[in-house]
């Protein structure tokens, strides 16, 4: 029981981290119908500033629930700024470009930004300090989950929640539900459109950004590398649960993190990703709309 | 001031670049030793380098929507020539003396690059039929080359079979993968396709890395013969020059079979597929064969690549076949022009030679290469050479004839 | 208009289409007769449209039949048929927003018609044996015999996208005319014509009645255009049919003017 237990909880945890940056990739494809290859990159970005500022932070003196608190708000603002200027560069030149231009543009950038981390900063696995340790949860609740584990599924799911409202009752989040159905529309009804594009870039980053932050923490190590691998598990969760839909990116990130943590621990560790890609070809082969998306009628 | 604009822009463009890089450029953590490097030179590099590149942009930019109507797509000086017998015919005959002697003008090592580079030249040919002529956006292509290497590899490994049989022979068997990764994945549409192939070539670059009962795994299967000349030993040079021209047949055989299949019923098929999928059908095509046509001839070519890599190489394993390799043959073709055989071939060639001439950037190699497609695709999406369509001409007293 | 009336090649019988919800036609019932031009008409979302989606196999209906009386005496009930087979069988259609393929030359937008009357494949396009060139040959001469009629020559070697708006549509009917069909359907061609083009397009549409004896269903909101063609008139009104009759009929008809035709007589005035 003990072994379902932790294949369970690890199973959530990591759905969670995929939930956080699937949103990112179902937002903008709702809005753009781009696929941000860019956006594993932005997470792994706001994970090494994370690790930079917390490691200035920690020289200075300080410590506890500051560093982390200060070093995920400039992990925030970094990744959000990050996500922002992608937009800018790579995609808003495109957006009358037929399909196939923005999509080697995000490759490119997704090359570049990965290159770009590497070279500035190192190839190697940098040691993630442990910035969730100084957590201390009551004795009931630290017997069967680990405090890192606990943040992170507790973060996420506050996150979602909030991001949930801000989309249904504020003016922001119905000008960005418009604008994903209907651009044009949206635009002639006065709303800025390339705004609610930057903001939707920009909220994206932001939860990426605290993913990669967390993961750091709870892995203990990051290099230039970890945004690909979780950008593609992660877009698997976007397309899983619904791409373009909300709730179906959090329930794509829970089902792919549970189906990879049982797939890896009953069956075979090695073909981990195997999982994911297959679970991926099964959904888009047999309901390409995903778990909770609609099929979409052709207009003649 | 003339440029006032773009030079006031630029100077913010820098200085926000400069903020935004500052913690990755500029700040270096050691962890073990608890030290913090400044490296306040790249403040400058940044900031110098950013400012210029924005500049040049900003006038590019500005030129471009200042100018007077484009130039045609068709027309560029490339076409110019191209259309012109007088220049294509010398030009050709330029570029055929020079492939011809280049194997011993230049070293043995020079040799092989330009291999490679032939490599890629049929890869993005057969590419090119997906995404360039049927419009299937295909990001797992790799596959179908490692299902090449592979064939022969393996059979040679078993069987024994040589490498002349090992050529059809993939490229049968990739065919094959040709249609059955097409067959499931047909009703997808754009986008959806591409991410389809992409975990397809994902799981099968896995399974070969993974199972090594049956591919060996990571440490992959090496001596895989070369092919053979007569029966008769070469020396590593000799065998070196032989690859070398049996690339150039099969470029050109490959050259000659994708413009025969432009420009036959099925060619024009295919662009209206990638034109108007409903009105395509419509007129009658089946967009399913169409389309399974499309991807089992690309996985044909690809297939023959990989029979061709492995025995260049001598030695395969699965960290060939990785998506940015399909990243880089999809780029050739879309860099080189959705289409256009010959845009096609000259990025192909470009793509991997220039890299190895430029040997003092190769650390910056992949980092160049992403910016080039960002680069690439916002000031020239068309490409190299758009492509053109068919002219006929007709005579006027009465209606036939052909160009 | 008289023409030689003979059997039925297409009956739609109770056709019905379902969308979620919204019955978007109910039990629908259409004939039409070898050599006879017949007009669809009513006001906008009253499933004309839809009708010929279902005609042509882009939708499947969901109650209904649909039969096609082919020109060797066979039957065949095409629903959820797929569409290029309905299309091989002699049904071909333009679209109401022009759906040329844009990036090809004019003459081979109408080549590609000519695609499901030809056979030559990869081995064919590869190899060119001579049964392959001969056919490239009759397809370019077929297609650009077809530019001739419709009077579209000069523009043989332009894209298609570059066309002026009124070729653009007459491109369309070329591309549907390749395809060899029996029975044409034409959905609004008239639309965003000015009244010289609208001209000239009756008189197209005549001469492919008379010279080529095709059947024609027509959807168009030209009053003028569908009293000149048509021999039967359909008319439609939220999915069901309200009218049927000759031109005479219905222009007489007390339920399809005020439906429709009340509100069309004010807009013609313009």
């Amino acid at each position: 029981m003990n072994f379902f237990w932790d294949l369970f909880l690890g199973g959530i945890t990591r759905g969670s981290i995929y939930a956080l940056i699937a949103l990112g990739y179902t937002m903008v494809y709702g809005i753009l119908e781009l696929i941000n290859f860019a956006h594993g990159e932005i997470y792994m970005i706001g994970a090494f500033t994370a690790l930079i500022a917390a490691s200035i932070l920690t020289m200075q003196g300080l410590t506890g629930i500051s560093v982390l608190l200060l070093a995920m708000l400039i992990a925030v603002l970094y990744s959000s700024a990050y996500g922002y200027s992608v937009e800018k560069i790579a995609y808003k030149p495109l957006r009358r470009a037929p399909r196939l231009s923005p999509l080697i543009s995000a490759i490119g950038m997704s090359i570049f930004l990965q290159n770009y981390v590497m070279l500035a900063q190192t190839s190697d696995f940098l040691p993630f300090p442990d910035l969730l340790m100084d957590v201390e949860l009551p004795e009931a609740i630290a017997e069967w989950i680990a405090p890192s584990e606990f943040m992170i599924v507790v973060s996420a799911a506050v996150l979602m929640i909030c991001l949930t409202l801000v989309l249904k009752f504020t003016k922001m989040g119905k000008a960005m539900r418009a604008v994903a159905q209907d651009r044009e529309m949206a635009m002639l009804l006065g709303i800025n459109v390339n705004r609610i594009i930057s903001r939707t870039f920009i909220i994206g980053s932001a939860l990426a950004a605290i993913g990669g932050v967390l993961i750091g923490s709870h892995v203990g190590r990051i290099n230039f590398y970890i945004g690909f691998a979780a950008g593609i598990k992660a877009f698997t969760a976007a397309v899983l649960g619904g791409i373009g839909s909300i709730p179906g990116a959090m329930l794509g990130g829970l089902v792919l993190g549970l189906t990879e943590s049982f797939a890896t621990g009953y069956v075979s560790s090695d073909y981990e990703n195997v999982f994911a890609f297959a679970l991926l070809v099964l959904i888009l082969i047999f309901k390409p709309e995903g778990l909770l998306g609609r099929s979409s009628q052709q207009k003649v | 001031m003339k440029f006032g604009e773009e030079l006031k822009k630029s100077f913010f463009i820098a200085l926000g670049l400069i903020l935004l890089t500052f913690p990755i450029m500029v700040i270096q953590v050691n962890t073990i030793e608890n030290v913090v490097v400044w490296r306040w030179r790249n403040l400058i590099f940044i900031g110098l380098g950013g400012f210029i590149f924005s500049f040049f942009c900003l006038l590019f930019q500005k030129k471009k929507s200042e100018s007077s109507p484009q130039t045609p797509a068709g027309h560029s000086r490339l076409h110019r020539i191209i259309d012109e017998p007088r220049l294509y015919r010398p030009a050709l005959s330029i570029i055929v003396f020079l492939a011809l002697i280049f194997p011993f003008v230049f070293s043995h090592y020079q040799v092989n690059i330009m291999t490679t580079a032939l490599i890629y030249v049929m890869l993005g040919l057969g590419l090119n039929i997906e995404v360039g002529l049927a419009g299937l956006l295909d990001l797992g292509y790799v596959a179908f080359y490692a299902v090449g290497a592979y064939s022969y590899a393996l059979l040679n490994y078993h069987f024994g079979l040589g490498f002349w049989t090992a050529l059809p022979a993939g490229a049968i068997l990739a065919a094959f993968a040709g249609i059955l990764v097409g067959f499931p994945v047909l009703r997808l549409r754009g986008d959806y396709l591409a991410i389809v192939t992409l975990a397809f070539a994902e799981i099968i670059r896995l399974v070969l890395e993974n199972w090594n009962a049956f591919s060996f795994g990571p440490s992959g299967i090496s001596n895989i013969p070369r092919p053979g000349f007569f029966g008769i030993k070469l020396t590593p040079e000799q065998s070196a020059i032989y690859m070398y021209f049996l690339l150039i047949l099969m470029c050109i055989f490959t050259i000659f079979v994708i413009h025969r299949l432009q420009h036959s019923r099925i060619g024009r098929a295919w662009v209206a597929l990638r034109e108007d999928e409903l009105a395509c059908q419509a007129m009658g095509i089946d967009k399913t064969k169409a389309k399974l046509a499309a991807f089992a001839l690309g996985a044909t070519w690809a297939g023959m690549a990989g029979v061709l890599f492995a025995a260049k190489t001598t030695f395969i394993n699965p960290a060939s076949f990785t998506f940015l390799e399909s990243a880089m043959i999809l780029s050739i073709v879309v860099l080189g022009g959705m289409g256009s055989v010959v845009g096609v071939v000259i990025a192909a060639l470009a793509l991997i030679l220039i890299p190895e001439y430029l040997r003092v950037f190769s650390n910056y190699r992949m980092l160049l290469f992403g910016a080039a497609l960002i680069i690439m695709m916002v000031f020239r999406p068309q490409g190299i050479l758009a492509d053109r369509r068919k002219k006929y001409e007709f005579h006027k007293l009465q209606s036939g004839g052909e160009n | 208009m008289n023409g030689i009336f003979m059997d039925n090649v297409l009956e739609v019988k109770n056709l019905t289409m379902n969308f979620g919800g919204i019955k978007a036609l109910d039990r629908v019932c259409l004939k039409i007769r070898k050599n006879e031009i017949v007009a669809l008409i009513g006001p906008n979302g009253a499933g004309k449209t839809t009708l010929f989606n279902c005609l042509t196999g882009v939708y499947t209906p969901s109650e209904g039949d649909i039969i096609v009386h082919t020109a060797n005496g066979k039957s065949r009930r095409i629903n959820g048929m797929k569409i290029n087979s309905i299309t091989k069988l002699g049904l071909a259609r333009t679209f109401q927003n022009i759906r040329l393929f844009g990036g090809m030359t004019v003459l081979e937008n109408v080549m590609i018609g000519r695609h499901c009357r030809t056979h030559s494949g990869i081995t064919g396009a590869i190899f060119r044996p001579k049964s392959t060139r001969d056919e490239e040959k009759d397809i370019v001469k077929d297609s650009y015999r077809i530019l001739e009629y419709i009077g579209l020559t000069t523009y043989v070697n332009e894209l298609a996208r570059n066309l002026p708006y009124g070729a653009q549509r007459r491109l369309e009917i070329a591309r549907a005319l390749a395809c060899d069909p029996q029975i044409l359907l034409l959905d609004e061609p008239a639309a965003g014509m000015n009244s010289q083009e609208t001209r000239e397009l009756e008189q197209l549409i005549i001469r492919l009645w008379e010279d080529r004896h095709l059947s024609i269903l027509l959807i168009e909101h030209d009053m003028k255009l569908v009293m000149n063609l048509a021999q039967n008139i359909f008319v439609l009104d939220y999915g069901e049919e309200i009218a049927r009759g000759t031109p005479a009929e219905i222009t007489s008809n007390p339920v399809v003017i005020e439906a429709y035709l009340g509100v069309q007589n004010d807009a013609q005035v313009n």
